[in-house]
């Protein structure tokens, strides 16, 4: 069965408090998760008041100052502090977002911070994204053509045509979405996910691919697409405003199409 | 240890190229019970009130016995498309997803059958 309960060793506990130090007039407690599976211990819940008078503005700001200044075992990935890489996707507040684009002002009470649902976790903020990359590599993210280009220069895409890839090349596979997904969290084995399937339909809409009916074939299943049940946690949660149940309807509607 | 590679694993068997057809019934049971149920209830304001011999006449109309097929027809194919979806998403045991499938297949099937039956009997057995 689907599990709905956590197992023992998972079991989360609250753990240590780390007061902001004298003098700190603008608290605010960031509730963090912690596991590190070298203690052999269940992982735990570590309390860090943060001084917001001498914080940057963002959720990844505050983190870093408790990496830096408070607690350095403190694990989580980090790269372009922009919302341009995707590194530090984590749940931040019950909904999963980049912390770098996460105004703490935007949080109220307590700012609780767990690592991405649903993954296996290597250490406190960092989930195990082999099998979400691998899904990736899976639709083949690059352009199948047949025919050769052009000797002089590059394939040529009208301005209407490149359009349709709006809304879809901006996606930065932070994850966000597909571990959001209750029909990814049951199936993430089989079901490839909003973010694979959103960058699956992005080569799809692309007018210089020519392998639109392949591309059809490897997605027509009832659990790599099938498993899609327009719940839109996805698009609800996407940090970059991108709507990948819209994607995944389009592909829906495509392989219908054909049949009918 | 599963020294596999996870492009491998991912890949597993390959698109069962399947699906869709599911998909598309589900949706298109479901487009065809919105008629049939609006009909349906808005006739049993009218029969759950009457006397039984009303009740048995609205019945064995042909085209009352005929929508009331359709509209057993339509409810447990329908029922029976969205459970396997269920099983599917929520029985990750690989014998019990197939059984559950089967049996809730041949439950539909069983319930169905019995109810045009029902609806027949009354209708042409008059």
């Amino acid at each position: 069965m689907a599990e709905f309960r956590l197992p023992k060793n998972s079991v989360v506990q609250p753990g240590k408090t780390f007061k902001a130090g004298n003098g700190a007039k603008n608290t605010k407690r960031f509730v963090i998760y912690r596991w590190d599976p070298s203690s052999g211990e269940n992982p735990r819940t570590d309390t860090y008041e943060i001084d917001l008078d001498n914080c940057g503005p963002m959720v990844l700001d505050a983190v870093l100052k408790i990496k830096n200044e408070v607690d350095s075992t403190l694990s989580f990935r980090r790269s372009c502090r922009e919302g341009v890489c995707g590194s530090c996707a984590m749940n931040i507040d019950g909904t999963n977002t980049l912390a770098c684009t996460k105004a703490i002002s935007d949080i109220e009470g307590d700012v609780k911070i767990y690592p991405l649902p649903h993954l296996p976790v290597v250490k406190d903020l960092v989930p195990d994204l082999t099998n979400f990359y691998a899904q990736y590599a899976a639709i083949k993210p690059w352009m199948w053509t047949q025919s050769t280009p052009p000797p002089d220069r590059e394939r040529l895409q009208s301005k209407e045509d490149r359009a349709k890839l709006d809304g879809l090349y901006e996606c930065i596979l932070c994850a966000s979405c597909s571990t959001s997904c209750p029909s990814y969290w049951w199936n993430g084995d089989r079901y490839l996910g909003p973010a694979a399937l959103l960058q699956a339909y992005r080569w799809i809409a692309d007018s210089r691919d020519e392998s639109t009916g392949e591309r059809l074939d490897e997605l027509e299943d009832p659990f790599r697409l099938f498993r899609c049940h327009t719940i839109m946690n996805c698009t609800n949660t996407c940090p970059k405003s991108l709507n990948p149940g819209k994607a995944i309807g389009e592909i829906k509607r495509m392989i219908a199409m054909r049949t009918l | 240890m599963n020294m596999r590679a996870p492009l491998a694993r991912v890949r597993g068997h390959g698109s069962a190229k399947a699906g869709a057809h599911h998909w598309w019934a589900q949706r298109l049971s479901a487009i065809a019970l919105v008629p049939l149920f609006l009909w349906f209830v808005a006739s049993l304001v009218f029969v759950a009130t009457a006397d039984y011999a009303t009740a048995k006449e609205w019945v064995s109309s042909p085209y009352n016995s005929a929508l009331l097929i359709l509209l057993i027809g339509a409810l447990f194919y329908h029922a029976q498309l969205g459970m396997q979806v269920v099983f599917e998403d929520y029985v990750s045991t690989p014998w019990l997803q197939v059984a559950s499938i089967i049996l809730v297949k041949f439950l539909a099937l069983l319930l169905a059958v019995v109810a045009i039956v029902a609806v027949l009997s009354i209708a042409l057995g008059g």
